[in-house]
């Protein structure tokens, strides 16, 4: 995909909408320096959602979306769930996939792409929720680290299946009582983010949405990383406000908690990576 | 409530389980017939230039400047709609959008009844928007409004419009302008 399909036919100018307008003349597509600071007052790739309001969620997708290097050159894979509602809404090529396949998917199109525009870098990133990512996708989302497949994995964690009513996943935590899973959960949280190590990422961090400066800057070496060097993988807690109980303005408190707690940082980098990082940073690209 | 349409109070939600199947190559449809091209492009023109609030909806295929057919079919559309009087209402993007959309300004493939319900649109043309979700508007149409549809396909056509011509690209356009001149004339508008 090339921007300049954003580009309006000067004939249609003056009846187009502003939102429209804007996304040619004052969105960030691939400057160097778009970041989450533009979040202010350039336009925005995702005009708006649907999503509760308060929703971790969101915000956490509003991050990552503005943290791309270069969103016009970016595919985004994604799976059923509540961010499923929000990918018609972003101004970028998404591909919904079948549930819990959504890292076969994107193996694919990496491929394809490469093979495609040869001279071109093309990022191919997956958003998926845990019920995706850790339960039903877990064969897809492990053997493409096996493949060392150059994709990046962000898997937005929120412990539950929201959407169908409050089931439990591999990724809720010991103990946790949901609608439907009145009697608590019986076994412990999946590591993913470790399991994401031992299965051949080159990059696994686990983190919370609280601070976006954080998320941003761990998005960007994600998506550098799986470039050259193999899957890198973001393990992001984004709480379902609903299920777990909370208003609207809490969940912001509820990810700093948890930065103390089942969410305390997690970093991986392998030595390749940890290298390439550093080369990337004396080149200014990061 | 606005009048209903064709489709009405049919059991049948598409124009198919009537019958009705798009144009062999180089002919069009008209209603339930197929007829030459011209005469679909005069009754398409005389039907835009006396119907109420005529308006042309360009959908992304022709408002982005993404090939140069595109540019030149801009230009040809602009100039269409100066020619049959039509206001022009873009059909931008696909997404569902929420709460609603702002039927003064836009019309969505979800909802277009309520853009041609708002504004009083008695006559139109789908030009530009991608077939499958041309499909979509049109059979909404066609069921829940009493405007009276024209589809200008760069494909095989719609048989849920009232008119279609297919295999339209920008030499066509020019001819339909050159028609849509004649006509005008001969209505004296």
């Amino acid at each position: 995909m090339s921007v300049d399909i954003y580009k309006i036919n000067p004939e249609f100018r003056d009846i187009m909408p502003k939102e429209i307008l804007d996304l040619e003349d004052n969105a960030t597509w691939d400057g160097e320096k778009r970041g989450i600071n533009d979040l202010t007052d350039k336009k925005e790739i995702l005009e708006e959602h649907s999503l509760c309001a308060g929703c971790p969620e969101a915000a956490a997708l509003r991050y990552i979306l503005a943290s791309l290097p270069t969103p016009s050159e970016t595919v985004i894979v994604n799976s059923t769930g509540c961010t499923s509602l929000m990918f018609p809404h972003i101004a970028l090529h998404t591909v919904h996939s079948l549930f819990g396949n959504q890292n076969a998917v994107a193996s694919g199109i990496k491929r394809v792409l490469d093979w495609r525009f040869p001279d071109k870098t093309k990022d191919v990133v997956v958003l998926a929720g845990d019920g995706a990512t850790i339960d039903i996708g877990l064969d897809y989302t492990l053997q493409s680290f096996f493949r060392q497949e150059k994709i990046t994995t962000i898997c937005f964690d929120n412990e539950v299946y929201a959407n169908t009513g409050g089931q439990e996943s591999g990724s809720t935590p010991k103990g946790q009582v949901f609608k439907m899973a009145p009697k608590g959960k019986v076994f412990d949280k999946v590591p993913m983010w470790e399991l994401a190590v031992t299965s051949g990422c080159q990059y696994s961090v686990k983190l919370t949405a609280s601070a976006p400066k954080s998320v941003a800057k761990v998005v960007r070496e994600a998506i550098l990383i799986a470039r050259e060097m193999g899957p890198s993988y973001i393990h992001l807690y984004t709480p379902c406000i609903l299920e777990i109980g909370l208003d609207a303005n809490e969940g912001l408190w509820e990810m700093k908690e948890q930065d103390k707690d089942r969410f305390v940082s997690f970093k991986y980098v392998s030595p390749e990576a940890e290298e390439y990082l550093k080369n990337c940073k004396k080149e200014g690209i990061l | 409530m606005a009048n209903l349409g064709p489709a009405d109070y049919s059991p049948y939600p598409v124009a198919t389980y009537d019958g009705i199947l798009t144009p062999p190559e180089g002919k069009a449809l008209l209603l339930t017939d197929i007829v030459d091209e011209e005469v679909a492009m005069r009754e398409i023109a005389r039907v835009m230039l006396t119907s109420e609030n005529a308006t042309i909806f360009p959908g992304p295929q022709v408002l982005y400047a993404w090939n140069e057919e595109a540019k030149k079919k801009a230009t040809l559309i602009k100039e269409m709609a100066e020619v049959l009087n039509a206001r022009m209402i873009p059909m931008y993007d696909y997404r569902p959008k929420y709460p609603k959309i702002d039927a003064a300004v836009e019309i969505n493939p979800n909802h277009p009844n309520l853009t041609i319900w708002h504004n009083n649109i008695k006559a139109c043309i789908f030009i530009g928007v991608h077939c499958h979700y041309a499909n979509v508007a049109l059979k909404i149409v066609r069921a829940e409004t009493d405007c009276y549809t024209s589809a200008m396909c760069a494909l095989s056509g719609h048989e849920d419009a009232m008119a279609t011509i297919r295999d339209q690209h920008s030499e066509d356009l020019a001819r339909f302008i050159k028609v849509a001149r004649e006509v005008k004339q001969e209505l004296g508008k």
